[in-house]
């Protein structure tokens, strides 16, 4: 059939964007030929917002962005605020964060395996990642009463102790976790199917994800080992015994790949920090109301997604100047075109579902 | 048995039959699939209507039939409203070839489960869900949209590639049953004592796949891709024309479950008919095992779809031309070289 290049319009309203991103494509027949991301339809102008709140009252809203991993953005912009005014964290908080972080990290991980697998119609696979990412909020639930917008972390510490019950809960739900991940893996690993629809699919080399400042599973797939846990640690992540998975190819495949086995090292590192938790209190003495003197520091972590960094600037009253945040969603949505060009309509779902982007960090 | 009941209830008893029974099924199997696959998923599926949700699809078809009719402005009015309608007219129609069951006799007379025997039942049933494609394709034309019409192309694609090994597998059972009548196919396994499923696996293999295909389900439900083309070719339909398209979709799969079970499966032949010691099967009236035999399958395409991921459309066409075609004409010379010499 003789089918001139049309526009495709994907988005804001489709079951596949994960949000109200909108894709403007150029397709001929199904090769995609371009693709343009339009975003801003969740903009709620979040940095202006910041600056007319104090320090204190900035850290719920950073639960909005990326709403699945909401304790990582909170633990990304204290460490900012930590840094610019130069407060001390306790071991045993950090390790709390540490605990609750790499929490973080499995269920937006888990929750990101079932739209992946539900973007290349394993709908099963959805509901069986979404059941084992509820046994993980269960346990924020616990801690501070909180599922998804969670704020379990403040500034100099975080807000509740972590007693031996609560640990005992979270070793049990970690050891539930790896028997969900091996029927998941059953069902995808080496189907037919799932190899033909990622491997080889959404190919970007180690070079251009560096041009394009790919960061996160994407960026490791690509073979990089590069994880700020390990290269500019944070929260004495430094304490810890993990691996940096990687991938070969940087495909949908490989993605996928890392993701699982990163899976299973955050796993090994919520155990590792319960196993050594320190005594000690979980606070710092902040002063109720924290004025900072004029200032600025950019300070990075390794969120789900990528590298979360947070620009802080001070003027010396208790509100910032200017906040300005860096989020992995944003930078590795714009690797997309790079990685469709070429590929089938189809692929552009699974695409972009394995960059793992949340619109609520992409418009802030 | 008076005329008027021989002539003119018993027909008019059947044509309502005709239409109720795949309506029953499709509700059936609309429950069962979300019952089912809930199941599988650890969820609890719909279970509020009627005993364990049973009524579930009667209060979502009653919710379509009050819902505005929106049709776009830009849209072909007269192929847009012809398409549900076609779509369901021949998978409706289909079912008058379809045999359910044993004859009755009933006195003098013999009750027939079906309406219409035809030599050539076969070939009339593929040539109506042939008629089906036209549904799809105009519904995905006349709606002047690109999702539609895209789901519409790959529509044609698939269903046209994958009606060649459907054809090809339906000609050997016509070869080793010497008709193209439905009814005669099962007498024929009655008399050979063994179901042509068992006979010729390939046969029934690759038009199993071929029927998934055709009724464009998981992993084969490109046309209707959720995550890439919304919903494919009824994405502009809305209100009781969407229900055709989602009733005519669960009848065509009732129908091709018919047609497996009838083809390869003995209809409505109970199981083991040599075993003199399972005799008191036959006790079971026809339309029994016919019921559970199309049930097994029905519950197979659930099964499948709660398993596997979505084919891309490339491999899709790669499996139907590099595979079952080819599968498909080598058990076709195989079966006809076999017949020639008996």
């Amino acid at each position: 059939m003789a089918f001139k290049e049309i526009d495709l319009n994907m988005g804001p309203q489709h079951p596949s964007t994960h949000g109200v991103l909108r894709l403007k494509l150029a397709v001929d027949n199904e090769v995609v030929l371009s693709v343009e991301p339009v975003i801003g339809y969740l903009h709620r102008g979040m940095e202006k917002l910041w600056e007319s709140l104090t320090y204190t009252q900035v850290v719920p809203l950073t639960d909005r962005l990326d709403y699945l991993a909401s304790l990582s953005n909170n633990l990304g912009y204290v460490l900012t605020v930590e840094k610019l005014a130069g407060i001390e964290v306790p071991r045993r908080a950090r390790y709390i964060r540490v605990v609750l972080a790499e929490l973080q990290r499995l269920a937006s991980h888990l929750a990101w395996l079932g739209f992946q697998a539900n973007d290349i119609g394993a709908m099963s696979v959805l509901l069986y990642g979404f059941e084992a990412r509820e046994t993980v909020l269960d346990i924020f639930e616990e801690y501070c009463g909180a599922r998804l917008t969670i704020h379990g972390i403040r500034i100099g510490g975080v807000p509740h102790d972590l007693d031996a019950a609560l640990a005992a809960r979270i070793r049990k739900v970690l050891d539930g976790i790896p028997k969900r991940l091996a029927d998941i893996r059953a069902l995808l690993d080496d189907n037919r199917i799932w190899k033909q629809r990622t491997v080889g699919i959404g190919r970007i080399a180690a070079g251009d994800a560096i041009a394009y400042g790919l960061t996160g599973p994407g960026l490791r797939a690509c073979g990089l080992a590069w994880d700020m846990r390990k290269d500019i640690p944070y929260s004495s992540y430094d304490e810890f015994d993990f691996d940096v998975p990687l991938g070969r190819n940087g495909d949908v495949y490989d993605r996928y790949l890392v993701r699982l086995e990163e899976i299973c090292q955050s796993i090994r590192i919520v155990r590792q920090a319960l196993d050594g938790l320190p005594e000690g209190e979980t606070s710092a003495k902040v002063p109720r109301v924290l004025k900072v003197a004029p200032a600025e520091v950019f300070h990075t972590i390794e969120a789900p997604k990528g590298v979360l960094g947070f620009y802080i600037k001070s003027n010396g009253t208790d509100k910032p100047e200017r906040v300005k945040m860096k989020s992995p969603s944003f930078i590795n949505l714009q690797s997309l075109e790079h990685m469709c060009k070429g590929n089938l309509f189809s692929d552009v779902v699974g695409i972009l579902g394995s960059l793992d982007i949340v619109l609520g960090e992409i418009d802030k | 048995m008076t005329p008027f009941v021989a002539d003119v209830l018993i027909p008019v008893g059947k044509i309502v039959a005709v239409i109720l029974y795949p309506m029953i099924m499709v509700v059936v199997m609309i429950w069962l699939e979300r019952r089912v696959v809930a199941l599988m998923q650890g969820r609890l599926g719909p279970n509020r209507v009627g005993f364990q949700g049973v009524l579930q699809p009667v209060a979502d078809a009653v919710k379509l039939f009050f819902k505005e009719d929106i049709m776009q402005r830009q849209a072909d009015a007269f192929l847009f409203n012809i398409s549900p309608v076609l779509v369901m007219f021949s998978s409706l129609l289909a079912f008058c070839f379809v045999p359910l069951g044993e004859p009755i006799r009933i006195g003098t007379y013999t009750l027939t489960l079906w309406i219409a025997e035809s030599p050539v039942g076969l070939l009339i049933i593929l040539g109506l869900s042939s008629i089906s494609v036209f549904g799809v394709i105009f519904g995905g034309w006349a709606s002047n949209s690109k999702y539609p019409l895209m789901g519409a192309l790959r529509s044609v694609v698939q269903v046209l590639s994958y009606e060649i090994p459907t054809g090809l597998t339906v000609l050997t059972v016509a070869f080793v049953a010497r008709s193209m009548d439905l009814v005669e196919i099962v007498r024929r396994q009655e008399a050979s004592g063994t179901w042509y499923g068992f006979l010729m696996p390939v046969s029934f293999i690759v038009f199993w796949i071929s029927a998934i295909a055709e009724t464009n389900r998981a992993p084969f439900d490109l046309p209707e891709a959720e995550s890439e083309l919304v919903a494919g070719y009824h994405t502009e339909y809305s209100g009781m024309k969407f229900a055709f398209f989602y009733m005519a979709e669960y009848a065509h799969m009732v129908l091709v479950s018919s047609l497996v079970v009838i083809l390869f499966f003995g209809g409505w032949l109970p199981p083991f008919p040599s075993v003199k010691a399972l005799a008191f099967l036959h006790a079971v009236p026809g339309f029994v095992w016919y019921l559970v035999k199309i049930m097994f399958f029905l519950y197979l395409y659930v099964w499948i779809r709660a398993t596997l991921p979505r084919y891309r459309f490339d491999s899709l066409i790669r499996l139907v031309w590099k595979w079952l075609i080819p599968l498909a004409l080598a058990n076709f010379l195989v079966v006809a070289l076999v017949r020639f010499l008996r």
